[in-house]
């Protein structure tokens, strides 16, 4: 694989520089808040401005081949290089593992979680904010493995400590869950290790191997990096540390769990398990695009079933990594890029789904659907942001959601390298009945929390509602800024927050080409690669 | 190869950059949404000027759309000699003339989103259909916010509204220009969530934003079938059409000319077109999914106006239209198969027209009459009358966006925001005399009285249909015309004539005693009535069938109340006056844009759409057409070659005798065709004189209805059962001397209009919109029992189950965890003398 | 054979330090029956060292040895500490470290 090795600093200094700021914030004292705060946005935002010089600097021309190319010795005795390199697949996902990071940690100003403690909690962000990014990096499998573990811990504490009523089952739940994946995914990591030859553990080095390896053999270890990134992403049945760990988490951890951490296990699917083993793959998929499509349809009747807003947006990421599951599992181009951006879309739209259900929970101390009515009449803003959400959630055209579902179906018609037309069309079908199920469950929470009055609970302290009765509720809310009012509209941090999500929702809705043209070359070049063994 | 000549067609500026007329509406949209609030107006002079400008473009374009269509004539002697030769002929087969050369569209495209190294574009191929389309909906929208700046005045979310509204036409505007399917897909959703706006507008009832909901969601679930075919097709034509035509399997014009070129694997055509065509039906509200229309006039009345007339309910319509040879293929409409298009069609013209009997709310009435009618258009597309479908199109946006107006209109100023016919409506006609007119106007043009605008497509519709082999439907569509006439003459009547009940009366307190008020009214205006049934067109319909659902359609009106209403009704102000009279005169005249009999006559020239609307089936030289596809920032497409030599007419024998060229058979290799040589039928005298009879039959049918209907309230009767009362009303009827077997005619419609229509409706809402419901219901409940029998006891319970187990065996060795130290001293060394042991067996042996 | 003889006392000490460890109750007791068992592994350290005629064996009793001071006074202070705590070094009083 030919490789760019021009201003190959960048990548190292974007994926350590947070590491720095957690050790600025080590000799700070934890009584000063107000600075742990500032220090930890500047990291971060030092850290976007890096990711956005190698935006710049990335040659878009040559997508495909991984660019700032790094391979300098690291662990000699196990053949494990430190091996890091962008291209068009992963550069979308560590430019937004950057951006989440650093919007959250704004959000994170005037909204920390009760616990308290900004110290312990900028730095564990940070130091996620590494682990996500080396992940998209690594071009190693052990040191992928290293940050795909790294990640685990910030969380874990995130909503060990920080989280709701049941944080500690919860946290636990999640932490041993994921590990219990991880430890099949190392092992499949060294069976291919040794199955190749125990040379290297360098992507480029096992996708050139790994093609060599018997078929069953390949069955087994795709088997093992199944469980772990299946875990992760996570697909039907694996899925049900997702809804708790989502509903105690603190809003942050849910937006970065969200938008980052379960596009750890797509992008190793994408990354590892497919190009590494194709006949695995080629094995696999059908039983990959069934449990797809079950979560979609699951994951939509789950959502249906809630009474948890927050649970809710939890299952419905079950149904839409569904959507981006059943674009990889067709192993072709359509497939994967309506799946790649699928990650993305997903992580800018749940992302702020999450943010618009923390702040329902800010205002109104609970979530519970039933209970929360009129939105749009107490906080009108931030009723039709989650509107706006909502409507980019179950695909509509014009919105990021959209790109990601449409041609992963699309690509279902036609899946690649002779798998059974009829099962993925039996699948196309069932995936396109779940985008009305999807429609269905969100505009439902739409109706119920947003549309209607206030319900008597929380009318006492709505903005614009008190006295003059609905009718001009919507100009008046927007220009009230009373304090001391409960239920207030969108605040400024929020806003600074939100904003890039919104305004990204729509751009790639708008113009995908802005993605596509990044990603298609080098999953195309995969594909090739792939159809070169399988024919 | 073929001796092909370049013809040079001429373009323009507003051709090329028709895409404005879908950008600009788009633009405005976001300029009200973030700035709307603060500018003088309220956000409505944007929302207004955008639309004009869209217009503009529109209009610019069509004019150089006819501009370029002439071109082709003058280009050449060959074209000349071609277009005077050109007669009534039917293209397809022989006359002896030789056919007029394919107008290729005008494409500008830019690269939108590519996949697998295939680039997809977005941006405009505009061409007859398009420009036609364009203008009418810009054109509509117009009218329609002009209207809603007085309409929803002081209305809570005024800036909103034009928001959406402005929105929505840009959703249509965009889906109209579409060069390629997801292009139309993304117009087709923007629709349906700006009608989910607009139809929710009033969300603080529940009611309100259950329609919403529902309208959406019904929409949605026909928009499975529009992913699934777009899917379908793609993979069907887009080898054929990178192979061919240097394109993809979206473009239009590929699949067009993939549909036609003979290669395409028909089942998968069928598939497709089926899968594509269920999405028309939810969106066009064809039977069974049309549940959602009345539901939708929730919204405010602009809305149901546009979205009635020429946007949301027309895209079914257009989408069938614009991918047509696709239909025509698989359907073998060219052959006289009996179309799954032409079968919901007609069934939804009868089913729709007899639930509008049974309504009282006027919107409802309006919103079943166009279901009928875009039944007609699938009639018409499914039987092969793709022109007069379109033209159809045409004509019923403008008179069903009057009566949606004049609607609005009564119950702005009339009826004090209430919709309900029987129970605030009656006698507005003096109060109101230019809604009036403009409501006569265009009820005798949706009912097709000659020379109004609806007699010119829908009889053309009929006619073809029947000319192409289809008399069943054609007696079925004659059948229809009739209900119209009568369901639009019992809301004529119940709204302008009688005498002026509850909120008409000036009684603004009708919610608490309205049915007293509604009594007394009616007992007084028995008398009046006999008079006027002496009038021209002035009759009701059924009566005593009041219908049990619930309306939705003042929801907001409580909110309104501010307003500076003057008492009692009266004429509205001149903001809603003037559109619904421009389109009241369009109304009358819109008809002369393709008045087919008259062609007979004063010329070929007389039809314009036929002439500048109607692709041409002539095949086109493959390699010379540059087909649209993305890559560059603009193609323009201005030289197309056409190769006379083959063309479908200098083929074949006898005329009619065999149907060749394009759409039967395989275009010659290396050419291509881009629509099927569809048939025109000839206007008899005899078929328009059988018609307009049909309509009259049906007028006449109401107006004895009417007769009845006002004997059987005669005063003398009151405390008669409703029963005894239509009894009585016979024989009241036979004492008056009218005519028996008139009164013969009357029974048979009551018993047509009474029980055959409210089994419709009881069917309509206890079985179908029941099922929609149920399946909505029994969804959640699967969704509820999975969730908490098997995700959380089966799936969670495992995980959990693990943890319980490994947690459990802990318990049980905890007891040996006394903490006495002497305890684990005996342990350890026990251990060891253990291991000891094992390691002296294992030594030894 | 004399290393037999002094495998023998070793097995014979361990086996005392055994007895005491497990049956003493108080804690000072315990901790000259460790030092007991300590001592009779040193002396088997040196008897298999005598044994082979290699130098390890010493070399690792010497270890042990210093190993077991440490340990006393680890030991002891404990002790100590847990007699200042509670006014008796009973260890079947105590279970601290019950599970």
């Amino acid at each position: 694989m030919e490789t760019l090795t021009d201003q190959n600093w960048l990548l190292s200094v974007g994926t350590f520089l947070p590491l720095v700021g957690v050790l600025v914030m080590l000799f700070i004292p934890r009584s000063e808040e107000a600075t742990h705060k500032i220090v930890g946005i500047v990291t971060a935002g030092a850290t976007l401005a890096v990711g956005v010089v190698t935006m710049f600097a990335f040659d878009y021309g040559q997508s495909a081949k991984l660019q700032f190319f790094v391979d300098a010795e690291w662990i000699p005795v196990i053949n494990s290089n430190y091996t890091i390199g962008l291209d068009g697949i992963s550069l979308p996902l560590y430019f937004l593992s950057m951006a989440v990071t650093f919007l959250v940690m704004i959000y994170t100003w005037d909204n920390m979680p009760d616990a308290g403690n900004p110290k312990a909690f900028y730095m564990l962000m940070l130091v996620l904010q590494t682990g996500m990014a080396g992940t998209f990096i690594a071009q190693d499998l052990i040191l992928f493995f290293v940050f795909f573990e790294v990640v685990l811990l910030p969380m874990y504490f995130m909503i060990g400590v920080w989280g709701g009523e049941q944080r500690k089952y919860a946290s636990l739940k999640f932490f041993l869950y994921t590990m219990f994946g991880s430890a099949f995914m190392l092992v499949a990591f060294l069976a291919l290790f040794f199955q190749t030859g125990g040379d290297s553990f360098s992507f480029a080095h096992l996708i050139e191997m790994g093609a060599g390896i018997d078929k069953d053999v390949q069955i087994w270890i795709f088997a093992g990096m199944f469980l772990g990134f299946a875990v992760k992403v996570p697909m039907f049945p694996f899925h049900t540390w997702l809804p708790d760990a989502h509903t105690q988490a603190p809003t942050q951890g849910s937006v970065i769990l969200a938008a980052i951490l379960l596009k750890l296990g797509t992008y190793g699917f994408v990354r590892i398990a497919i190009p590494m083993l194709p006949e695995g793959a080629k094995a696999w998929a059908p039983a990959i695009g069934i449990l797809a499509v079950i979560g979609i349809i699951y994951g939509a009747l789950g959502c249906l079933a809630q009474t948890d807003m927050k649970r809710l947006i939890a299952f419905s990421s079950v149904a839409h990594m569904g959507f981006v599951m059943l674009g990889i599992s067709t192993l072709t181009e359509f497939g994967i890029n309506a799946a790649l951006f699928g990650m993305v879309a997903h992580g800018l739209i749940t992302g702020m789904l999450f943010f618009v259900a923390g702040s329902v929970k800010h205002r109104y101390h609970t979530l519970e659907i039933k209970r929360l009515s009129g939105m749009l009449v107490q906080a009108p803003r931030l009723g039709w942001i989650m509107g706006f959400a909502a409507m980019a959630s179950l695909g509509l055209p014009g919105l990021a959601g959209f790109w990601g579902e449409f041609p992963a179906i699309l690509a279902a018609y036609s899946p690649g390298f002779g798998l059974s037309t009829a099962l993925f069309r039996t699948l196309m079908v069932i995936s396109a009945i779940g985008t009305v199920l999807a429609a269905g469950y969100l505009l439902w929470l739409f109706q119920r929390t947003a549309f209607g009055e206030p319900s008597e609970e929380f009318s006492g302290h709505g903005g614009g509602h008190a006295g003059g009765g609905v009718a001009h509720s919507l100009s008046s809310a927007a220009n009230d800024d009373d304090d001391h009012d409960e239920i207030h509209d969108v605040t400024i941090i929020e806003w600074i927050a939100w904003t890039p999500f919104l305004i990204a929702i729509v751009v790639f809705g708008v113009y995908p080409q802005l993605m596509f043209k990044v990603m298609d070359p080098a999953v195309t070049e995969m594909v090739r690669r792939l159809g070169e063994t399988l024919g | 190869m073929f001796g092909a000549e370049v013809l040079e067609l001429s373009s323009g500026w507003f051709l090329e950059n028709a895409w404005l007329t879908g950008l600009i509406p788009v633009l405005g949209f976001a300029v009200i949404l973030f700035f709307g609030k603060k500018l003088p107006m309220k956000g409505a002079e944007v929302g207004l000027a955008s639309m004009a400008a869209s217009l503009v473009v529109a209009v610019g374009a069509a004019v150089q759309w006819m501009q370029r269509t002439n071109s082709a004539e003058s280009s050449g002697e060959e074209a000349v000699s071609l277009v005077q030769a050109f007669g009534r002929s039917l293209p397809g087969v022989a006359e002896g003339a030789e056919a007029e050369p394919f107008i290729t569209p005008v494409a500008t495209t830019w690269v939108w989103w590519q996949n697998s190294g295939l680039e997809f574009g977005i941006g405009s191929s505009v061409d007859g259909l398009a420009v036609l389309i364009l203008a009418l909906v810009a054109f509509i929208a117009l009218l329609v916010m002009v209207f809603s700046v007085d309409y929803v005045r002081d209305d809570r979310r005024y800036t909103h509204f034009f928001a959406a509204i402005t929105l929505f036409a840009g959703g249509m505007l965009i889906m109209v220009m579409a060069e390629n399917m997801v292009q139309i897909i993304l117009g087709w959703e923007i629709m349906g969530l700006t009608s989910f706006m607009l139809i929710g507008h009033w969300w603080e009832e529940e009611a309100n934003s259950r329609a919403a909901l529902k309208a959406f969601f019904t929409v949605r679930v026909g928009d499975v079938g529009l992913l699934v075919g777009t899917a379908i097709i793609f993979f069907g034509a887009n080898q054929w059409a990178v192979d061919n035509l240097d394109s993809n399997g979206f473009n239009i014009a590929a699949i067009q000319a993939w549909a036609l070129s003979g290669e395409a694997n028909t089942q998968l055509l069928l598939w497709g077109a089926v899968a594509l065509f269920i999405a028309c039906i939810g969106k066009s509200g064809q039977f069974p999914l049309h549940t959602w229309l009345p539901d939708a006039m929730a919204g405010p009345t602009p809305v149901s106006s546009l979205l009635h007339s020429s946007t949301m309910v027309v895209a079914g319509v257009f989408l069938v239209a614009r991918i047509y040879p696709v239909f025509w293929e698989a359907f073998n409409i060219g052959t006289g198969g009996l179309s799954f298009i032409a079968i919901i069609g007609a069934i939804t013209i009868v089913i729709a027209a007899l639930l509008a009997f049974v309504q009282d709310d006027i919107k409802k009435v309006l919103a079943y009459s166009t279901v009928s009618q875009l039944g007609y258009m699938m009639l018409g597309l499914g039987t092969g009358a793709w022109l007069p479908a379109v033209f159809h199109i045409f004509t019923h946006a403008f008179f069903k966006c009057a009566l949606f107006l004049c609607a609005g209109s009564v119950s702005h100023s009339g009826s004090h925001h209430s919709f309900d016919m029987k129970k605030d409506m009656g006698g507005l006609r003096k109060k109101m005399p230019v809604t009036f007119a403009a409501w006569c106007v265009s009820t005798l043009a949706l009912t097709g009285v000659f020379p109004f605008a609806g007699f010119w497509s829908k009889d053309e519709i009929i006619d073809n249909v029947g000319n192409n082999g289809y008399t069943f439907l054609m007696w079925v569509g004659l059948f229809g015309a009739a209900l119209t006439a009568m369901y639009m003459t019992r809301a004529t009547y119940l709204t302008f004539f009688g005498e002026p009940r509850g909120a008409a009366a000036g009684d603004h307190g009708h919610d608490d005693h309205h049915l007293a008020h509604a009594e007394e009214h009616e007992l007084a205006h028995a008398g009046v009535a006999r008079s006027l049934s002496a009038g021209a067109n002035v009759k009701s319909g059924v009566e005593g069938s009041a219908s049990d659902e619930p309306h939705g359609g003042h929801g907001g009106s409580a909110a309104d109340d501010g307003d500076a209403h003057q008492d009692g009704p009266h004429e509205s102000g001149k903001l809603i006056l003037i559109p619904i009279v421009i389109l009241a005169f369009f109304a009358i005249f819109a008809g002369f844009a393709n008045p087919t009999p008259l062609a007979s006559r004063f010329g070929e020239g007389v039809e314009l759409i036929k002439k500048y609307v109607e692709p041409r089936s002539t095949p086109v030289v493959a390699e010379e057409f540059l087909a649209s596809g993305p890559g560059e920032s603009i193609v323009l497409v201005d030289g197309v070659a056409y190769a006379p030599s083959v063309s479908p007419a200098a083929e074949g024998g006898e005329a009619g005798a065999e149907k060749s060229g394009c759409g039967f058979t395989a275009p010659e290799a290396g050419t291509v065709c881009f629509f099927p040589g569809v048939s025109h039928a000839e206007p008899t005298f005899a078929k328009i004189l059988l018609s307009l009879a049909v309509v009259a039959v049906g007028y006449a049918l109401a107006i004895g209805f009417c007769v009845l209907f006002y004997g059987r309230r005669d005063p003398r009767l009151v405390g008669l059962t409703e029963r005894n009362k239509a009894l009585r009303g016979g024989f009241l009827f036979l004492k008056n001397k009218y005519y028996l077997d008139h009164l013969y005619e009357n029974v048979i419609v009551h018993a047509v209009a009474h029980p055959i229509a409210k089994t419709a409706y009881w069917i309509n809402q206890h079985v179908l919109d029941a099922t929609v419901d149920g399946v909505g219901t029994s969804t959640r409940r699967a969704g509820e029992w999975v969730y908490d029998n098997i995700d959380q006891k089966l799936v969670d319970g495992a995980v959990n189950g693990s943890g319980w187990a490994a947690s459990e065996a802990g318990h049980a060795m905890q007891p040996t965890q006394s903490g006495k130290v002497s305890q684990y001293g005996a342990l350890l060394f026990g251990a060891a003398t253990v291991g000891a042991i094992v390691l002296v067996l294992v030594n030894v042996s | 054979m004399l290393a037999v003889n002094f495998l023998l006392l070793g097995a014979a000490l361990f086996a005392i330090g055994v007895y005491g460890v497990i049956a003493r109750r108080n804690a000072v007791m315990v901790l000259m029956s460790i030092e007991l068992i300590l001592n009779a592994v040193s002396l088997n350290l040196v008897a298999f060292s005598l044994m082979t005629g290699a130098v390890d064996g010493q070399v690792f009793a010497l270890y042990v040895i210093a190993i077991a001071a440490a340990e006393v006074g680890v030991g002891l202070a404990m002790v100590l500490m847990i007699y200042r705590n509670r006014k008796t070094i009973a260890l079947d009083e105590l279970s601290e470290m019950k599970g």
